[in-house]
């Protein structure tokens, strides 16, 4: 008699705390190990890009604070860059520095609750205490340059919304003094840990074919063994003056982007501290009237600035008719804006390219033959974050 | 291809009536097709050395509903041996089917449905064409330029039946698009004159 072969159904998700927000993951299991798995996914789905089409390029890019919520600033830089290149504004150099910084700060913000969760997901409790309090630091440098944590709404086409609060430079100085020993830290819980590498070692095993096949980028590409940053390789605003180390995994497995992730926090702690030591002075929006609000103090007194205050808060400036693809290297990956304007005041069609939905359409592939344990570790080495891949 | 002019003619050269046209427009060599020539054009520059366009980044459409061919689809590709980068468009109409990449590139299977599920378009061969952003039994393509910014259906918990329900939209004041185009620079007399102007 032969044993007929059953496979067992589980949803994995939406509500469960390992699937990084609303994932709902049907798995295919034999026994214990996953057969398929098939992401659902679009239960965070608000309609962004339907919503930008609506509103005029100013009001558009809140909603790129809402993608990638983790790292909220590098989301609106690549929407910012994509109008700049359209209209040909030239971005004061201060801007330039803050935006660069900015994003550092926001790669590090990424980064750490990245490891953190994963570090969680596998057992490990204290990384994601420790790491938190470090994330709220960042997140009240985003406070106070912005006057939110998360949904900074900073970035303008043409610069950034208002100067750098007086003390700031010097407080984020001195957490990059503090910041690595913390990073030391973290490491000597997790690096060398037996445990984590138990549950991360040879697991999700990406090669350098199916890293390109599956449109991956960012830590998932360079894991395994890809040398590409598109901060080094088409470099975008003032990121060529930096000096910094793109690091590149070996084996492309969950344990070598998690160390990847932990070297890239270093260079961006570099960035940071390079950022503050040559920032340079000057005015921090493009000085241009038809794009940028006067300061409020000329309201009082210029009717120029009165009447440009006026219309670029009810019409919003107009940009030509064209098209571009503008991508920056966010935490997570490629990130990419494909923007087409029709000369109005309002985006004809804005496309927005979130590296994590490639790398969750690999889902199926990464984890066939792993057992049911694995799936929180290959879901959290992914990083995936629900609000860029729903959109 | 180092230089993007060479790229450019090489693409024209290998592939003469195939392109319809091409530019170079912010360092991105865009590329015009029919849709009948997706493949071909496609497989060329993934596999000729010279291209190596080894990664699919994208794919979307653009709805005109005043064009006879109504949706522009449009493929963003990458090298990163040359490090640079095409965008390929091409025009269907409503019911018109466009054969699916997955056999060239796997990522294309979900970036297709999205389109599908967004705007419609139909792909010949895929494997699994469902919706994949919007809820389960959804209907319309939220992304078609006819579909109403509010949507058509919202839900909510029912107290009384104790489940989701799902309802037509009622909003106590109806979404509101202002014209706030400059009275002085907008009108359409002044249009036309800075129309010939140019």
């Amino acid at each position: 008699m032969t044993k007929e072969k059953k496979t067992l159904n589980l949803n994995f998700g939406p509500q469960h705390p390992a699937a990084h927000g609303v994932l709902r993951l049907i798995l295919e299991l034999d026994g214990e190990v996953v057969e398929h798995a098939d992401p659902h996914i679009g239960l965070l789905h608000r309609g962004t890009e339907k919503l930008i089409e609506n509103k005029t390029y100013i009001q558009a890019i809140p909603y790129f604070d809402r993608l990638d919520y983790v790292a909220p600033m590098n989301q609106e830089h690549a929407f910012a860059l994509a109008i700049e290149k359209i209209l040909d504004i030239e971005v004061p150099i201060r801007a330039q520095f803050i935006r660069v910084m900015f994003c550092e700060i926001g790669r590090i913000l990424s980064h750490i609750l990245n490891i953190t969760t994963q570090a969680l997901d596998v057992g490990a409790l204290t990384p994601s205490l420790w790491g938190f309090e470090e994330r709220e630091t960042l997140m009240t440098f985003y406070e106070r340059v912005s006057g939110s944590r998360l949904h900074a709404n900073y970035f303008r086409a043409g610069g950034v919304h208002q100067d750098l609060p007086r003390g700031l430079e010097e407080d984020i100085a001195k957490f990059c003094q503090k910041f690595p020993k913390v990073i030391d830290d973290l490491e000597t819980l997790l690096t060398d840990n037996r445990i984590f590498k138990q549950r991360n070692v040879d697991i999700g095993i990406v090669s350098k074919q199916d890293a390109l096949d599956y449109s991956f980028s960012g830590v998932m590409l360079r894991g395994s063994g890809i040398p590409w940053d598109l901060r080094k390789s088409q470099p975008y605003e003032c990121y060529e003056q930096f000096d910094f180390k793109i690091p590149i995994g070996k084996n492309g497995d969950c344990y070598d982007r998690y160390l990847c992730r932990i070297e890239e926090m270093r260079e961006s702690v570099n960035i940071i501290n390079q950022c503050i030591a040559q920032m340079p002075t000057g005015p921090i929006k493009s000085l241009d009237g038809k794009i940028s609000p006067p300061p409020k103090k000329e309201l009082k007194e210029s009717m120029e600035a009165l009447i440009h205050h006026f219309k670029l808060f009810t019409e919003g400036y107009r940009v030509k008719k064209d098209e571009i693809y503008v991508a920056v290297e966010a935490p997570k990956g490629e990130f990419g804006v494909y923007l087409i304007s029709d000369g109005t005041s309002k985006p004809y069609k804005c496309k927005i390219r979130a590296p994590g939905f490639s790398h969750l359409q690999a889902m199926d592939y990464l984890i066939k033959g792993h057992m049911l344990a694995d799936v929180p570790a290959v879901l959290g080495s992914m990083d995936v974050v629900f609000g860029e891949i729903d959109r | 291809m180092k230089n993007l002019s060479d790229l450019e003619k090489k693409i024209n050269s290998e592939l003469t009536t195939k392109i319809k046209s091409s530019k170079i427009v912010h360092n991105q060599v865009f590329l015009t097709i029919d849709s009948e020539d997706l493949l071909e054009v496609i497989l060329f520059l993934k596999n000729n050395n010279n291209m190596n366009f080894k990664q699919l980044i994208d794919i979307t459409a653009v709805d005109y509903p005043e064009n006879e061919r109504r949706f522009k689809l449009v493929y963003l590709l990458l090298s990163h041996e040359f490090n640079s980068r095409v965008v390929i468009d091409l025009q269907i109409n409503e019911n018109e089917m466009v054969s699916t990449l997955t056999s060239v590139y796997p990522s294309s299977n979900w970036m297709e449905r999205e389109v599908f599920d967004m705007y419609g378009i139909k792909f010949n061969d895929h494997p699994d064409l469902r919706r994949i952003l919007t809820d389960y039994g959804f209907e319309g393509h939220p992304l078609r330029k006819d579909f109403p910014l509010t949507g058509h259906n919202e839900v909510r918990y029912s107290e009384d039946e104790k489940k989701v329900v799902y309802e037509k939209v009622k909003l106590e004041q109806n979404y509101r698009n202002f014209d706030y185009e400059s009275p002085w620079e907008g009108t359409e007399y002044i249009k036309k004159q800075s129309k010939n102007n140019d």
